[in-house]
Protein backbone atom coordinates (compact mmCIF):
# COMPACT_ATOMS: atom_id res chain seq x y z
CA UNK A 1 0.00 0.00 0.00
CA UNK A 2 1.58 3.25 -0.91
CA UNK A 3 1.62 6.75 0.55
CA UNK A 4 -0.86 8.20 -2.12
CA UNK A 5 -3.67 5.05 -1.42
CA UNK A 6 -2.80 5.49 2.25
CA UNK A 7 -4.01 9.20 2.21
CA UNK A 8 -6.63 8.84 -0.20
CA UNK A 9 -8.32 6.39 2.01
CA UNK A 10 -7.87 9.01 5.06
CA UNK A 11 -9.09 11.30 3.09
CA UNK A 12 -12.62 9.14 2.66
CA UNK A 13 -12.75 8.77 6.42
CA UNK A 14 -12.63 12.46 7.09
CA UNK A 15 -15.64 13.34 4.84
CA UNK A 16 -17.11 10.58 6.33
CA UNK A 17 -16.45 11.88 9.63
CA UNK A 18 -17.38 15.41 8.84
CA UNK A 19 -20.72 14.06 7.07
CA UNK A 20 -21.44 12.04 10.62
CA UNK A 21 -20.82 15.42 12.66
CA UNK A 22 -23.11 17.09 9.75
CA UNK A 23 -25.81 15.32 10.50
CA UNK A 24 -25.53 14.32 13.93
CA UNK A 25 -24.63 17.13 15.89
CA UNK A 26 -26.82 20.30 16.82
CA UNK A 27 -24.48 23.03 17.73
CA UNK A 28 -23.90 25.56 14.89
CA UNK A 29 -20.30 25.79 16.03
CA UNK A 30 -19.52 21.56 15.54
CA UNK A 31 -21.45 21.86 12.53
CA UNK A 32 -19.74 24.48 10.94
CA UNK A 33 -16.05 22.64 12.12
CA UNK A 34 -17.88 19.22 10.20
CA UNK A 35 -18.37 21.08 7.22
CA UNK A 36 -14.97 22.25 7.28
CA UNK A 37 -13.46 18.51 8.12
CA UNK A 38 -15.39 17.73 4.67
CA UNK A 39 -13.59 19.97 3.09
CA UNK A 40 -10.05 18.73 4.45
CA UNK A 41 -11.29 15.04 3.85
CA UNK A 42 -11.99 16.19 0.02
CA UNK A 43 -8.60 18.36 -0.05
CA UNK A 44 -6.64 15.60 1.08
CA UNK A 45 -8.36 13.26 -2.28
CA UNK A 46 -7.29 15.79 -4.59
CA UNK A 47 -3.35 16.45 -3.02
CA UNK A 48 -3.12 12.55 -2.79
CA UNK A 49 -4.63 12.25 -5.77
CA UNK A 50 -1.78 14.89 -7.51
CA UNK A 51 0.96 13.18 -6.07
CA UNK A 52 0.23 9.45 -7.43
CA UNK A 53 2.72 9.05 -9.54
CA UNK A 54 5.34 10.72 -8.48
CA UNK A 55 5.67 13.93 -10.17
CA UNK A 56 3.56 16.42 -8.28
CA UNK A 57 0.28 17.82 -10.20
CA UNK A 58 0.34 21.59 -10.22
CA UNK A 59 -3.29 22.01 -11.48
CA UNK A 60 -4.58 20.06 -8.43
CA UNK A 61 -2.53 21.75 -5.99
CA UNK A 62 -3.31 25.14 -7.38
CA UNK A 63 -7.43 24.23 -7.40
CA UNK A 64 -6.81 23.12 -3.76
CA UNK A 65 -5.03 26.43 -2.98
CA UNK A 66 -8.02 28.47 -4.74
CA UNK A 67 -10.33 26.18 -2.48
CA UNK A 68 -8.66 26.92 0.88
CA UNK A 69 -9.40 30.28 0.41
CA UNK A 70 -13.06 29.71 -0.79
CA UNK A 71 -13.57 27.39 2.22
CA UNK A 72 -12.41 30.14 5.15
CA UNK A 73 -14.66 32.64 3.10
CA UNK A 74 -17.25 30.19 3.52
CA UNK A 75 -16.49 29.70 7.29
CA UNK A 76 -16.49 33.63 8.13
CA UNK A 77 -19.40 34.33 6.59
CA UNK A 78 -21.17 30.90 8.74
CA UNK A 79 -20.09 31.84 11.64
CA UNK A 80 -21.49 35.34 11.69
CA UNK A 81 -24.70 34.09 10.52
CA UNK A 82 -24.21 31.54 13.13
CA UNK A 83 -23.75 34.64 15.80
CA UNK A 84 -26.18 36.67 14.44
CA UNK A 85 -28.91 33.52 14.73
CA UNK A 86 -27.68 33.16 18.30
CA UNK A 87 -28.50 36.88 19.00
CA UNK A 88 -31.74 36.83 17.24
CA UNK A 89 -32.97 34.05 18.97
CA UNK A 90 -32.04 35.19 22.68
CA UNK A 91 -33.89 38.72 21.44
CA UNK A 92 -36.60 36.42 20.77
CA UNK A 93 -37.21 34.17 23.24
CA UNK A 94 -38.78 36.30 25.89
CA UNK A 95 -40.98 37.81 23.80
CA UNK A 96 -42.65 34.49 22.35
CA UNK A 97 -42.72 33.11 26.07
CA UNK A 98 -45.02 36.56 26.94
CA UNK A 99 -47.47 35.62 24.08
CA UNK A 100 -48.06 32.53 25.25
CA UNK B 1 8.21 2.73 0.44
CA UNK B 2 10.70 2.82 3.18
CA UNK B 3 9.13 0.97 6.68
CA UNK B 4 9.87 4.72 8.30
CA UNK B 5 8.16 6.62 5.92
CA UNK B 6 4.99 4.33 6.20
CA UNK B 7 5.42 4.69 9.95
CA UNK B 8 5.28 8.54 10.16
CA UNK B 9 2.32 8.82 7.70
CA UNK B 10 0.23 6.22 9.36
CA UNK B 11 1.23 8.59 12.54
CA UNK B 12 0.02 11.45 10.96
CA UNK B 13 -3.24 9.86 10.29
CA UNK B 14 -4.03 8.55 13.25
CA UNK B 15 -3.42 11.57 15.10
CA UNK B 16 -5.92 13.28 12.26
CA UNK B 17 -8.36 10.74 12.66
CA UNK B 18 -7.97 11.29 16.74
CA UNK B 19 -7.81 15.08 16.63
CA UNK B 20 -10.89 15.01 13.81
CA UNK B 21 -12.77 12.95 16.31
CA UNK B 22 -11.83 15.13 19.43
CA UNK B 23 -13.29 18.36 17.19
CA UNK B 24 -16.82 16.97 17.12
CA UNK B 25 -17.24 14.82 20.37
CA UNK B 26 -14.99 16.50 22.94
CA UNK B 27 -16.78 17.74 25.86
CA UNK B 28 -16.22 21.13 25.97
CA UNK B 29 -17.01 23.27 22.70
CA UNK B 30 -13.37 24.64 24.19
CA UNK B 31 -11.58 21.90 23.56
CA UNK B 32 -13.23 20.99 20.71
CA UNK B 33 -11.93 24.19 18.82
CA UNK B 34 -8.59 23.59 20.16
CA UNK B 35 -8.48 20.35 18.56
CA UNK B 36 -9.32 22.07 15.23
CA UNK B 37 -6.69 24.35 15.54
CA UNK B 38 -4.12 21.61 15.91
CA UNK B 39 -5.58 19.49 13.53
CA UNK B 40 -5.32 22.27 11.09
CA UNK B 41 -1.81 22.52 11.75
CA UNK B 42 -0.98 18.14 11.42
CA UNK B 43 -2.93 18.83 7.84
CA UNK B 44 0.11 21.24 6.95
CA UNK B 45 2.50 18.96 8.08
CA UNK B 46 0.43 16.61 5.37
CA UNK B 47 0.41 18.89 2.69
CA UNK B 48 4.20 18.95 2.99
CA UNK B 49 4.49 15.13 2.85
CA UNK B 50 2.41 14.64 -0.10
CA UNK B 51 4.77 17.55 -1.84
CA UNK B 52 2.41 20.11 -1.86
CA UNK B 53 4.49 23.07 0.01
CA UNK B 54 2.31 25.88 -1.42
CA UNK B 55 -0.99 24.57 0.29
CA UNK B 56 1.08 23.68 3.21
CA UNK B 57 2.20 27.31 3.40
CA UNK B 58 -1.73 28.69 2.79
CA UNK B 59 -3.06 25.86 5.43
CA UNK B 60 -1.00 26.77 8.64
CA UNK B 61 -1.72 30.68 7.74
CA UNK B 62 -5.32 30.26 6.31
CA UNK B 63 -6.54 26.91 8.01
CA UNK B 64 -5.21 26.76 11.33
CA UNK B 65 -4.32 30.45 12.03
CA UNK B 66 -7.30 32.37 10.81
CA UNK B 67 -9.77 29.56 11.06
CA UNK B 68 -8.61 29.32 14.46
CA UNK B 69 -9.24 32.70 15.51
CA UNK B 70 -12.65 33.17 14.08
CA UNK B 71 -14.16 29.84 15.80
CA UNK B 72 -12.95 30.99 19.33
CA UNK B 73 -14.45 35.06 18.72
CA UNK B 74 -17.17 32.92 17.72
CA UNK B 75 -17.36 30.84 20.58
CA UNK B 76 -17.23 34.27 22.83
CA UNK B 77 -20.60 34.79 21.30
CA UNK B 78 -22.32 31.66 21.79
CA UNK B 79 -23.99 30.01 24.69
CA UNK B 80 -22.74 27.07 25.78
CA UNK B 81 -24.04 23.65 24.25
CA UNK B 82 -26.97 21.73 25.67
CA UNK B 83 -25.95 18.47 26.73
CA UNK B 84 -27.07 15.74 23.99
CA UNK B 85 -28.29 12.63 25.13
CA UNK B 86 -26.94 10.00 23.20
CA UNK B 87 -28.82 7.27 21.99
CA UNK B 88 -27.46 3.78 21.33
CA UNK B 89 -29.47 2.81 18.46
CA UNK B 90 -28.34 5.90 16.39
CA UNK B 91 -25.04 5.52 17.37
CA UNK B 92 -25.03 1.59 15.96
CA UNK B 93 -26.99 2.72 12.80
CA UNK B 94 -25.09 5.46 11.84
CA UNK B 95 -21.74 3.25 12.54
CA UNK B 96 -23.45 0.66 10.35
CA UNK B 97 -24.30 3.24 7.03
CA UNK B 98 -20.75 4.84 7.71
CA UNK B 99 -19.09 1.57 6.90
CA UNK B 100 -21.10 1.01 4.39
CA UNK B 101 -20.66 4.21 2.99
CA UNK B 102 -16.44 4.31 3.79
CA UNK B 103 -16.75 0.92 1.16
CA UNK B 104 -18.83 2.77 -1.77
CA UNK B 105 -16.14 5.86 -1.31
CA UNK B 106 -13.29 3.32 -1.30
CA UNK B 107 -14.44 1.14 -4.29
CA UNK B 108 -15.00 4.60 -6.56
CA UNK B 109 -12.03 6.50 -5.03
CA UNK B 110 -9.30 3.81 -4.74
CA UNK B 111 -9.36 3.24 -8.56
CA UNK B 112 -8.50 7.24 -9.17
CA UNK B 113 -4.59 6.13 -8.31
CA UNK B 114 -3.96 3.62 -10.85
CA UNK B 115 -5.36 6.14 -13.74
CA UNK B 116 -2.92 8.26 -16.18
CA UNK B 117 -1.56 11.67 -14.95
CA UNK B 118 -1.55 13.75 -18.54
CA UNK B 119 -1.43 17.52 -16.82
CA UNK B 120 2.08 17.41 -14.93
CA UNK B 121 3.75 17.16 -18.77
CA UNK B 122 1.31 19.31 -20.27
CA UNK B 123 1.95 21.91 -17.53
CA UNK B 124 5.51 21.69 -18.10
CA UNK B 125 5.31 22.09 -21.61
CA UNK B 126 3.60 25.46 -21.91
CA UNK B 127 5.52 27.25 -18.63
CA UNK B 128 7.93 29.03 -20.81
CA UNK B 129 4.94 30.56 -22.21
CA UNK B 130 3.47 31.63 -19.29
CA UNK B 131 5.82 34.43 -17.62
CA UNK B 132 6.48 32.39 -14.45
CA UNK B 133 9.05 29.42 -13.34
CA UNK B 134 6.31 28.21 -10.58
CA UNK B 135 4.23 25.84 -11.53
CA UNK B 136 1.49 26.30 -9.30
CA UNK B 137 1.72 29.69 -9.67
CA UNK B 138 1.47 29.70 -13.50
CA UNK B 139 -1.66 27.55 -13.08
CA UNK B 140 -3.34 29.92 -10.75
CA UNK B 141 -2.64 32.82 -12.55
CA UNK B 142 -2.22 31.53 -16.02
CA UNK B 143 -3.64 28.70 -17.23
CA UNK B 144 -6.47 28.64 -14.96
CA UNK B 145 -6.60 32.40 -13.90
CA UNK B 146 -10.35 32.15 -14.51
CA UNK B 147 -10.71 29.73 -10.69
CA UNK B 148 -8.27 32.64 -9.19
CA UNK B 149 -10.64 35.58 -10.26
CA UNK B 150 -13.69 33.71 -9.21
CA UNK B 151 -12.18 33.15 -5.92
CA UNK B 152 -11.39 36.68 -5.34
CA UNK B 153 -14.65 37.79 -6.40
CA UNK B 154 -16.03 34.95 -3.44
CA UNK B 155 -13.87 36.13 -0.81
CA UNK B 156 -15.38 40.00 -1.62
CA UNK B 157 -19.08 38.54 -1.42
CA UNK B 158 -18.15 37.05 1.84
CA UNK B 159 -16.97 40.86 3.16
CA UNK B 160 -20.11 42.26 1.61
CA UNK B 161 -22.30 39.18 3.28
CA UNK B 162 -20.70 39.57 6.56
CA UNK B 163 -21.05 44.00 6.39
CA UNK B 164 -25.18 43.25 5.55
CA UNK B 165 -25.59 41.04 9.00
CA UNK B 166 -24.33 44.08 11.10
CA UNK B 167 -22.35 41.52 13.16
CA UNK B 168 -22.86 43.24 17.08
CA UNK B 169 -20.44 45.08 18.75
CA UNK B 170 -18.62 43.70 22.08
CA UNK B 171 -16.33 44.70 24.27
CA UNK B 172 -12.86 43.04 23.60
CA UNK B 173 -11.66 41.76 26.86
CA UNK B 174 -8.90 43.54 28.66
CA UNK B 175 -5.60 43.21 26.38
CA UNK B 176 -2.71 40.84 28.21
CA UNK B 177 0.78 43.11 28.44
CA UNK B 178 2.83 40.37 26.95
CA UNK B 179 0.82 40.14 24.34
CA UNK B 180 1.33 43.45 23.06
CA UNK B 181 5.25 43.39 23.42
CA UNK B 182 5.25 40.05 21.02
CA UNK B 183 2.91 41.72 18.41
CA UNK B 184 5.11 44.47 18.35
CA UNK B 185 8.01 41.99 17.37
CA UNK B 186 5.90 39.46 15.38
CA UNK B 187 3.93 42.26 13.24
CA UNK B 188 6.89 43.41 11.56
CA UNK B 189 7.91 39.94 10.81
CA UNK B 190 4.57 39.12 9.56
CA UNK B 191 5.21 41.76 6.79
CA UNK B 192 8.74 41.14 5.73
CA UNK B 193 7.79 37.04 5.10
CA UNK B 194 4.50 38.30 3.70
CA UNK B 195 6.61 40.11 1.03
CA UNK B 196 9.46 37.55 0.83
CA UNK B 197 6.75 35.08 0.20
CA UNK B 198 4.81 36.83 -2.53
CA UNK B 199 8.54 37.65 -4.25
CA UNK B 200 9.16 34.07 -3.94
CA UNK B 201 5.50 33.09 -5.94
CA UNK B 202 7.12 33.82 -9.16
CA UNK B 203 9.72 30.65 -9.36
CA UNK B 204 8.93 28.57 -6.24
CA UNK B 205 6.82 27.86 -3.55
CA UNK B 206 4.76 30.52 -2.37
CA UNK B 207 2.85 33.42 -3.90
CA UNK B 208 -0.55 35.64 -3.54
CA UNK B 209 -2.69 33.63 -1.39
CA UNK B 210 -0.16 32.92 1.05
CA UNK B 211 1.49 36.16 1.80
CA UNK B 212 -2.18 37.54 2.20
CA UNK B 213 -3.06 34.98 4.77
CA UNK B 214 0.22 36.30 6.37
CA UNK B 215 -0.29 39.84 6.54
CA UNK B 216 -4.05 39.40 7.33
CA UNK B 217 -2.64 37.36 10.59
CA UNK B 218 -0.29 40.53 11.16
CA UNK B 219 -3.39 43.16 11.05
CA UNK B 220 -5.26 40.61 13.04
CA UNK B 221 -2.76 40.40 16.13
CA UNK B 222 -2.42 44.16 16.14
CA UNK B 223 -6.28 44.37 16.09
CA UNK B 224 -6.46 41.90 19.37
CA UNK B 225 -3.52 43.83 20.65
CA UNK B 226 -4.96 47.16 20.42
CA UNK B 227 -2.13 48.35 19.16
CA UNK B 228 -3.78 49.44 15.26
CA UNK B 229 -6.79 51.89 15.12
CA UNK B 230 -10.21 51.23 13.84
CA UNK B 231 -10.38 49.47 10.12
CA UNK B 232 -13.20 51.77 9.10
CA UNK B 233 -15.50 50.96 6.17
CA UNK B 234 -15.80 54.29 5.22
CA UNK B 235 -12.07 55.08 4.79
CA UNK B 236 -11.65 55.19 1.14
CA UNK B 237 -8.12 53.34 1.30
CA UNK B 238 -9.50 50.27 3.20
CA UNK B 239 -12.40 50.22 0.19
CA UNK B 240 -9.17 50.52 -2.46
CA UNK B 241 -7.42 47.74 -0.68
CA UNK B 242 -10.33 45.26 -0.69
CA UNK B 243 -11.69 45.96 -3.88
CA UNK B 244 -8.25 46.53 -6.21
CA UNK B 245 -7.20 42.92 -6.79
CA UNK B 246 -10.52 42.31 -8.13
CA UNK B 247 -10.57 45.03 -9.88
CA UNK B 248 -7.07 44.98 -11.53
CA UNK B 249 -7.47 41.41 -12.07
CA UNK B 250 -11.10 42.30 -14.29
CA UNK B 251 -9.42 45.05 -16.28
CA UNK B 252 -6.51 43.12 -17.44
CA UNK B 253 -8.72 40.21 -18.26
CA UNK B 254 -11.32 43.08 -19.99
CA UNK B 255 -8.08 44.95 -21.44
CA UNK B 256 -6.97 41.74 -23.24
CA UNK B 257 -10.83 40.72 -24.88
CA UNK B 258 -10.64 44.42 -26.33
CA UNK B 259 -6.93 45.19 -27.23
CA UNK B 260 -5.51 41.25 -27.23
CA UNK B 261 -5.87 37.81 -27.84
CA UNK B 262 -8.75 36.93 -25.43
CA UNK B 263 -10.45 37.33 -22.15
CA UNK B 264 -7.72 36.37 -19.58
CA UNK B 265 -5.05 35.72 -22.43
CA UNK B 266 -1.86 38.13 -21.60
CA UNK B 267 0.18 39.05 -24.63
CA UNK B 268 2.92 36.77 -24.40
CA UNK B 269 5.89 39.98 -23.67
CA UNK B 270 3.96 40.89 -20.73
CA UNK B 271 2.74 37.96 -18.98
CA UNK B 272 5.56 38.15 -16.16
CA UNK B 273 5.64 41.70 -15.56
CA UNK B 274 1.37 41.39 -15.72
CA UNK B 275 1.14 37.92 -13.59
CA UNK B 276 3.38 39.99 -10.32
CA UNK B 277 0.62 43.17 -10.87
CA UNK B 278 -1.88 40.90 -10.29
CA UNK B 279 -0.24 39.16 -7.51
CA UNK B 280 0.66 42.36 -5.73
CA UNK B 281 -2.92 43.30 -6.01
CA UNK B 282 -4.47 40.05 -5.02
CA UNK B 283 -2.36 40.24 -1.88
CA UNK B 284 -3.59 43.23 -0.73
CA UNK B 285 -6.60 42.50 -1.45
CA UNK B 286 -6.88 39.32 0.46
CA UNK B 287 -5.02 40.58 3.49
CA UNK B 288 -7.82 43.33 3.68
CA UNK B 289 -10.45 40.97 2.98
CA UNK B 290 -9.21 38.43 5.62
CA UNK B 291 -8.72 40.83 8.13
CA UNK B 292 -12.21 42.31 7.60
CA UNK B 293 -13.43 39.04 8.16
CA UNK B 294 -11.38 38.10 11.13
CA UNK B 295 -11.65 41.34 13.22
CA UNK B 296 -14.22 43.60 11.13
CA UNK B 297 -17.15 44.74 14.12
CA UNK B 298 -20.29 46.99 13.73
CA UNK B 299 -18.15 50.37 14.27
CA UNK B 300 -15.58 48.76 11.53
CA UNK B 301 -18.08 47.34 8.80
CA UNK B 302 -21.23 49.63 9.43
CA UNK B 303 -22.06 52.82 7.89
Amino acid sequence: MSGASLYLGLGVLLWLLGLHGLLRLRHPLRRIMAINLMGSGTFMVMVALASRSGHNDPVLQALVVTGLVVAVSATAFALRLAVAHQAHRSRQRPTGEHEE
Amino acid sequence: MPATELLLDITLGVLLLILAGAALHGTRLYTGIISFIAFGLLLALVWARLGAPDLALAEAAIGAGLTGVLLLSALGRHADEPAQPGSAVRTLATLLLGVLVLILLLRAVLPLAQGPQPLPALVNSQLEASGVSHPVTAVLLNFRAWDTLLELLVLLLAVLGVRQLQPAGRPRPGVWPLLQAWSRILAPLSVIIGGYLLWRGSHAPGGAFQAGALLAAGVVMLRLAGLLPLLRWENGLLRLLVLVGVALFLTVAAAGAWFGAGWLNYPAHWSGALIVLIEVAATLSIAASLSLLVVGERQELGR
